[in-house]
C-alpha cells in the first residue's frame, strides 16, 4: 500500500514534469536565441488547449470516433498555436530587436496580459469542462491505482517529442543554425545564417510543444480556464531556470525535478501549499546555483 | 573587385570611419594597417554589413552591396574572419566547418574543400569531434580561417589573424594566407597591427589613422616609407 502510494506520486510527478518540459522547452530555446523571457509563452499553451477544445466540440457533431476527433482537433490547434507564436514574435518582439532588453520584456508581459484578457472576454473566467480526448483503456492489473492510460500517453508523447527535437537540434541545418545563433549571433550572420528565420523557427517549435502540453494536460485534468497558462507558464519557467535557462536537456531535467518535488511534497507534506514549492526551488537555485543544474555560467560578450 | 567610395560609418553619434575610399583588385592581397582604435575592424564590419555605413557606397563586382544585411553579403561571396576569431565554442570543430559551408549545396565541392583545409591544418582533422571552445588560440585561428575557406569566398576579409599568437604560429598563418591567395586565387583583405609581416605578404597597403586613410601605396614602398617605419614598424 505504502509503496503503491509512492509509485502513484512518482507517476503523477512524471506527468506534471512532462507537461512542464513541453512548456519549458519554449522558454529555454527562445532565451537561448534572443535572451528574452517570453512571458506570453504560457498563453500559447492555454490557447492551444482552448483551440483543441473548440475544434473537438465542432468535430463531435460529425459523429466521428474519439480518436479521430483527438487527432484532428489537436492538429488544428497545434498549427494554429504555432502561427500564434510566430505572429507574437513578429508583432511584439521583432520591432524591438535593437531596443534595451527591458523594453522587450515589458512588451512580452503586455502580450501575455492581452492574450489572457482576450480569452477571458471570449470564454469567461469560469472553468469549462474539457473532454477527455485521450483514450482511457484499462492498464494491467499490477498497475491499477498507480498509473492510468492517459498518463502513459502523456509520457510517451513527451519522450517522442524530446527525441525528435534532439535529433533536429543536433543534426539538421536549422538545428545547427539555432545552436550557432545562440552561441554568437554576429558570427552566425557572418557565416550567412538568416537570424530572423532562426528566430521564427524557434517560436514555431516552442509554441508547438507548448500547445501540445496544454492539450494533453487539459484532457487529463478535464477542465480549463483563461488562467491555466499563466500558472503553468510560471512553473515551467522555474523549471527552465532550475535546469539552466538556455539549455534544452536542462529544461527537461528541471521540469522532471520540479514535477516530482511538487507531487511528493503534496503527497507526503501538504497539498495546500502545492504551488509554493516551485517558488522555494526558484529561490534556492537563485541563491546556490544561479546558472542552473545544467546551465553554463553566462559569459558576457563584448 | 571591391571598392569603397567615401564610406562613413557611425556608432551612435561617434563617427568611426570618415569618408574612406579604397579599391581591391581581383587576386590581390591588400593590407590595412593602423593603431588601436583607428577603425580597421569597423571597415571590415562596414563591408560585411554588420555595422552598415551611413554614407558613401560599397561596390562589389560592379554592384552596390550597401544596405545588404550580413547574411546577404556572405551570399555574394565575401567572408570575414573577425577579430577574436569567434569560434562557436560549443560546436565541434567539424560543425564549425559545416557552418562555414552553410550556404553551399555542392556536396562534392564541400568535401574537396574539407580535405583541403585538413591538408593546410592537419591538427584540425585530429580535433574534428572536439568542441571549438577547447582549442588553443592558434588552433582556433586555424579553425576560423578554415571555416571561412569552407564558404569558398571570392573575397576573404581577415581581421588581425596574428593577434595573440606565438611567433612560430604567426609565421605559419601568414604562409597559409599567401598560399590561399596563390593556389585558389582568393582575393584577400588583411587587417593587421603586425605591419611588418602584413606588408611582406601583401601587394599593396593602406594606412589608417583616426578613421581616415592617410597613405596608400605598394607594400614595398610602404615598407621603406620613413613615416610608416617610425609609426608601425618599430625601427
Ligand atoms: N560597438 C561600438 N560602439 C561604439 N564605439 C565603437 C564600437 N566599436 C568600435 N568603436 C569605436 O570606433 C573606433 C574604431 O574602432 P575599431 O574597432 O574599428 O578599431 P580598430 O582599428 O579595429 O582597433 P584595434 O586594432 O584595437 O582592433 C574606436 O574609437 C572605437 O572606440
Ligand atoms: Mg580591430
Amino acid at each position: 500500500m505504502d509503496f503503491d502510494y509512492f509509485l502513484r506520486l512518482f507517476f503523477s510527478g512524471l506527468t506534471r514534469g512532462s507537461i512542464y518540459a513541453l512548456l519549458a522547452l519554449g522558454y529555454t530555446m527562445v532565451y537561448g536565441i534572443i535572451k528574452l523571457i517570453n512571458f506570453a509563452h504560457g498563453e500559447i499553451y492555454m490557447i492551444g488547449a482552448f483551440t483543441a477544445l473548440i475544434m473537438a466540440t465542432v468535430f463531435s457533431f460529425t459523429g466521428m470516433p474519439t480518436l479521430a476527433i483527438l487527432v484532428l482537433s489537436s492538429l488544428v490547434a497545434l498549427i494554429y498555436s504555432s502561427a500564434y507564436g510566430f505572429t507574437i514574435e513578429k508583432l511584439a518582439y521583432k520591432p524591438l530587436r535593437k531596443a534595451p532588453r527591458l523594453s522587450v520584456l515589458i512588451s512580452a508581459i503586455g502580450m501575455s496580459l492581452f492574450l489572457q484578457n482576450y480569452v477571458l472576454l471570449a470564454q469567461t473566467s469560469n472553468f469549462l469542462p474539457y473532454p477527455s480526448l485521450l483514450p482511457q483503456v484499462p492498464v494491467p492489473r499490477f498497475l491499477q491505482g498507480i498509473i492510468n492510460s492517459q498518463q502513459i500517453i502523456i509520457f510517451t508523447t513527451t519522450a517522442v517529442v524530446m527525441v525528435l527535437l534532439t535529433l533536429l537540434i543536433k543534426f539538421t541545418r536549422m538545428g545547427k543554425s539555432m545552436r550557432a545563433t545562440s552561441q554568437d549571433r554576429v558570427m552566425a550572420t557572418l557565416v550567412g545564417i538568416n537570424v530572423n528565420k532562426v528566430i521564427s523557427w524557434t517560436f514555431l517549435i516552442g509554441s508547438f510543444t507548448a500547445a501540445l502540453g496544454g492539450i494533453l494536460i487539459s484532457s487529463f485534468t478535464g477542465q480549463i480556464n483563461f488562467y491555466v497558462g499563466f500558472i503553468a507558464g510560471i512553473k515551467a519557467f522555474v523549471a527552465a531556470v532550475l535546469g539552466g535557462i538556455g539549455s534544452i536537456p536542462g529544461a527537461v531535467l528541471g521540469s522532471l525535478v520540479l514535477g516530482m518535488t511538487e507531487s511528493f511534497a503534496a503527497g507526503y507534506l501538504s497539498s495546500v501549499y502545492e504551488d509554493v514549492f516551485a517558488f522555494i526551488i526558484l529561490v534556492l537555485i537563485l541563491i546556490f546555483k544561479p546558472s542552473g543544474l545544467l546551465g553554463r555560467p553566462e559569459t558576457q560578450k563584448v | 573587385m571591391l571598392e569603397l567610395q567615401s564610406v562613413s560609418t557611425y556608432y551612435g553619434n561617434i563617427q568611426a570611419l570618415k569618408e574612406i575610399s579604397l579599391t581591391i583588385e581581383k587576386g590581390e592581397i591588400i593590407t590595412l594597417i593602423g593603431a588601436n582604435g583607428a577603425g580597421k575592424s569597423t571597415t571590415l564590419m562596414s563591408i560585411s554589413g554588420v555595422v552598415p555605413p551611413r554614407d558613401g557606397d560599397v561596390i562589389f563586382q560592379g554592384e552596390s552591396i550597401m544596405g545588404m544585411d550580413a547574411a546577404e553579403v556572405v551570399a555574394q561571396g565575401i567572408c570575414q574572419v573577425p577579430e577574436g576569431r569567434r569560434i562557436f565554442p560549443h560546436l565541434t570543430v567539424q560543425e564549425n566547418l559545416d557552418m562555414g559551408a552553410l550556404l553551399r549545396s555542392d556536396r562534392e565541392g564541400i568535401r574537396t574543400d574539407l580535405n583541403y583545409v585538413f591538408s593546410l591544418f592537419p591538427i584540425l582533422a585530429e580535433r574534428r569531434g572536439q568542441a571549438g571552445g577547447t582549442l588553443s588560440g592558434g588552433e582556433q585561428q586555424m579553425l576560423a580561417i578554415s571555416r571561412a575557406i569552407m564558404a569558398r569566398p571570392k573575397l576573404l576579409l581577415l581581421d588581425e589573424p596574428s593577434l595573440g599568437l606565438a611567433p612560430l604560429i604567426v609565421q605559419q598563418i601568414f604562409e597559409i594566407i599567401k598560399q590561399i591567395n596563390q593556389e585558389n586565387g582568393t582575393t584577400i583583405f588583411l587587417v593587421e597591427q603586425n605591419a611588418n609581416q602584413a606588408l611582406k605578404v601583401a601587394h599593396r597597403g593602406y594606412v589608417m589613422e583616426n578613421g581616415r586613410i592617410t597613405l596608400a601605396d605598394s607594400a614595398a614602398n610602404l615598407l621603406s616609407n620613413q613615416e610608416v617605419k617610425n609609426a608601425y614598424l618599430g625601427v
